[in-house]
C-alpha cells in the first residue's frame, strides 16, 4: 500500500479588491499562509474569507468543478478555483501568487464579476434544441453512440466564463461571440435531433460576431476546465459551413480556400498569389507594406517560386484526398 | 558528441518573405556543426487554414511531409510555429487513431508512400536545446550578447496547445511559464526581459479577415517589450516575426502610439553570439532596421 504524505509550503498571495460601490480604483491585499497539498484554490479563498478578512466575496457553489461559479484567474492564467490544485499552481508560477477576477474590467467586487457579456452571446447561438417535436411520439428517439460521439464532448461546458476571459479576441472585439459560445453552438450543430443547422450557421458565418476572427492562439483550449476543447469546435464550425454549402465568399473562406489552390499549383504556398486570391481588389490595402517588402528582398514573384519536387503527387493526392468543395 | 543530423521542413516563409531565416538557419547550423537536409519534396503545412477548409486533405499532405523525413530516418525539424503545430497535431492524431492513419496511408499508397510514425517532429529550437544543449551553446559563445535586454516571443504554435509539448519537447514547457527561449537569450549572453506578452498572440492568422484585431495584439506585443526596456524582440516563428517586423505602421495607428523594435530570429541571435556575420544571417531583409550592429 502506497503511503500519502501530506506537505505544505509557504504561499504569498496577492489578491485583488475591489467594491464597485464605494472603491475609485482596485487596490491588492497581502496574505502569506501555508498551503498544503491537498489544497484546491477555492480552499485559498475560502481561508481569505473564513480566517482573514469576512467581507472578501467570490462566487463559488458546487465544489466539484460542475457548477462553474468559481473561475478566476492566477498569476493571469484562468482557472476553475474548485479544480485546480494548488500545488500545480505553485509547480508552473512559483510560491507569489496573484489572484484576481476573471476580467478585472469587469469586476464588481473582489472576485465577482458581471457576465453580461458572456451570457449575451450565449444566448444568442440559440443554445438549445431547434426541432419539431412530436409531442405523442410512437417510439423513442434513438440516437448511435457514434453520432452520440460527434458531439466531440462540447456538452461538457459549465458556462464558467474560463475561456471567454482567456481569449484575446474577446478583449479587442465586443461583437466576437468567444470561444465557449462557439463551442455551445458546435454542440447544438453537432446533435442529429438538431433541425437549425443552416439558420444557425448561417447566424455564425455572419462577419461582425465573427467566426472567422478566431486568431488560433489555442488560449481557450489550454485554459478549459472540462477538456471541451473550443478551437477544436470552432474549426469544426469552419468546416462544416463547406461541407454543408452554407459558407459565401469573403476573404475569410477565399483564405482557407486559396491555400489548396497555391499547394495544387506550386507543393508550397504562393503568398503574394493567396493575398491577392483571398482580397480581390481589397489588395491595394497592402501595397505600400508591400513595396517596403519588395524593396528589402521579401517579396518573391509568382515565376520566382520554387515548386516542390515530386510536385505529382501532391497533385494527385489533392484530387484524391480533397473531401470539401467551395 | 555525434554529428547530429535532422531532417528540415522550411515551410513556406523562409523560402519568400522571411529569406533572412532561411539563411541564418542554414549559418547556425553549420557553426553547430549540424546536418540538415532539406525535404525538397514537402508541401506546405495548410498553415490552420487548410485546415478550415479540408481537414482530410491537410492531414494527408502533413503525412506525406513526414513521410519524406521518414524515408531519411531522421527526426524532422521545422523553423515555424505553425508549421511545428500543424504537422506535430497530423503526427499526433494519426498516431492515436489507428483508423485514420489506415485512411491516410490508403491515399499516400497511391503515390507510394507510408506514413509509419517513426520521426520525431520539433522544433529547431527544441532540437537546440534538448540535443545540442545549452551548455555547449555558451562555450561556443564568441560575441556574448551582454549589452542587450532581449525580449523573447514565443509564438502561439510551439507553446500550445501543451499536449503536443509533450511529443515534442523532451522538457515539455509550461505555455504560462515557458522558458525555452529565454533559457536560450540567457545562453547567448543576453538579459531576458519579462513582460506579459512574451507568450501571447502576435495576431498573424486573421490580417487578412481582422485586420484592426491583429494590429491591437502586434501593437501590445511590442508595446510591452518596449515598456519592459527591451533593445529588441527574439521569437522562433517567422510569422510572428512578419507581423512584429513589418507591420509596425498598422500596429502604431491601431494602439494609438508609436511602437517598433528591431526584431530578430532566433537563429540571428544565435548566429549573432556564435560570431556569424550580419550578411550571413540576412540582417538587412529586415523593414524595421537592425540598428545595434
Amino acid at each position: 500500500m502506497s503511503t500519502h504524505t501530506i506537505t505544505t509550503q509557504k504561499v504569498n498571495f496577492k489578491v485583488f479588491r475591489f467594491n464597485a460601490d464605494e472603491d475609485y480604483l482596485p487596490y491588492y491585499d497581502d496574505y502569506t499562509m501555508e498551503v498544503t497539498s491537498e489544497e484546491v484554490v477555492l480552499d485559498i479563498l475560502n481561508r481569505i474569507k473564513w480566517d482573514h478578512d469576512g467581507s472578501f466575496s467570490y462566487r463559488r457553489s458546487c465544489r466539484h468543478g460542475i457548477c462553474g461559479a468559481c473561475a478566476i484567474k492566477v498569476n493571469g492564467r484562468s482557472t476553475l478555483a474548485c479544480k485546480e490544485n494548488m500545488n500545480k499552481m505553485i509547480d508552473i508560477f512559483g510560491n507569489d501568487l496573484v489572484l484576481e477576477p476573471l476580467s478585472i474590467k469587469r469586476a464588481v467586487k473582489d472576485m465577482i464579476i458581471d457576465k453580461k457579456d458572456f451570457w449575451e452571446k450565449h444566448d444568442a447561438i440559440h443554445p438549445y434544441l431547434i426541432s419539431d417535436v412530436d409531442e405523442h411520439p410512437e417510439h423513442e428517439h434513438l440516437v448511435t453512440p457514434h453520432e452520440a460521439e460527434e458531439l466531440n464532448e462540447a456538452d461538457l461546458c459549465i458556462q464558467c466564463g474560463a475561456c471567454h476571459y482567456a481569449c484575446p479576441v474577446v478583449e479587442i472585439n465586443e461583437d466576437f461571440f468567444g470561444p465557449a459560445a462557439f463551442a455551445k453552438a458546435y454542440r447544438f450543430e453537432a446533435d442529429v435531433r438538431d433541425d437549425a443547422h443552416t439558420t444557425r450557421l448561417l447566424e455564425l458565418h455572419e462577419e461582425k460576431q465573427g467566426l472567422w476572427d478566431c486568431v488560433k492562439c489555442f488560449e481557450c483550449a489550454e485554459v478549459c476546465p472540462k477538456d471541451v476543447n473550443p478551437i477544436e469546435k470552432i474549426t469544426k464550425l469552419h468546416q462544416m459551413l463547406f461541407r454543408e454549402g452554407v459558407a459565401t465568399s469573403n476573404v475569410a473562406t477565399r483564405h482557407a480556400v486559396g491555400f489548396k489552390h497555391s499547394i495544387a499549383k506550386n507543393g508550397v504556398l504562393d503568398e503574394g498569389g493567396l493575398v491577392l486570391y483571398s482580397e480581390g481588389l481589397g489588395i491595394v490595402k497592402h501595397v505600400p507594406v508591400a513595396l517596403k517588402m519588395f524593396a528589402k528582398g521579401k517579396i518573391v514573384p509568382p515565376w520566382g517560386i520554387v515548386k516542390s519536387k515530386n510536385l505529382d503527387e501532391i497533385q494527385k493526392l489533392v484530387k484524391s484526398s480533397s473531401t470539401a468543395k467551395f | 558528441m555525434k554529428k547530429l543530423k535532422y531532417a528540415l521542413f522550411t515551410g513556406c516563409t523562409a523560402k519568400q518573405s522571411t529569406p533572412e531565416q532561411m539563411m541564418s538557419t542554414l549559418a547556425v547550423a553549420d557553426k553547430l556543426g549540424i546536418e540538415l537536409i532539406e525535404l525538397v519534396e514537402a508541401s506546405c503545412c495548410g498553415a490552420s487554414h487548410l485546415q478550415d477548409y479540408d481537414d482530410f486533405l491537410s492531414l494527408v499532405l502533413n503525412a506525406r511531409n513526414i513521410a519524406y523525413a521518414e524515408k531519411h530516418g531522421l527526426t524532422m525539424v521545422t523553423i515555424c510555429n505553425t508549421c511545428q503545430l500543424n504537422t506535430a497535431m497530423t503526427k499526433h492524431r494519426l498516431d492515436n487513431n489507428a483508423e485514420l492513419k489506415t485512411k491516410v496511408n490508403e491515399k499516400l499508397g497511391e503515390v507510394g508512400l507510408e506514413y509509419k510514425g517513426t520521426s520525431a517532429v520539433t522544433h529547431f529550437l527544441y532540437a537546440i536545446i534538448d540535443d545540442f544543449g545549452l551548455d555547449k551553446i555558451k562555450e561556443m559563445v564568441v560575441t556574448p550578447l551582454s549589452q542587450f535586454n532581449i525580449a523573447p516571443f514565443y509564438g502561439c504554435h510551439n507553446i500550445r496547445p501543451s499536449e503536443l509539448q509533450n511529443e515534442t519537447h523532451k522538457k515539455p514547457e509550461n505555455a504560462y511559464r515557458p522558458t525555452s527561449l529565454d533559457d536560450l537569450i540567457v545562453a547567448c549572453g543576453g538579459m531576458t526581459v519579462d513582460y506579459e506578452e512574451k507568450n501571447k498572440c502576435c495576431g498573424f492568422h486573421v490580417e487578412l479577415q481582422a485586420p484592426r484585431t491583429a494590429s491591437i495584439l502586434t501593437g501590445n506585443a511590442i508595446a510591452g517589450a518596449m515598456d519592459n526596456n527591451a533593445d529588441w524582440m527574439v521569437t522562433p516563428c517567422p510569422l510572428c516575426h512578419l507581423k512584429l517586423d513589418t507591420q509596425t505602421g498598422h500596429a502604431s495607428e491601431a494602439i494609438g502610439r508609436e511602437v517598433s523594435l528591431p526584431v530578430l530570429h532566433m537563429q540571428q541571435m544565435l548566429g549573432l553570439a556564435l560570431g556569424c556575420s550580419s550578411e550571413q544571417l540576412g540582417l538587412k531583409h529586415h523593414i524595421t532596421k537592425v540598428n545595434f550592429i
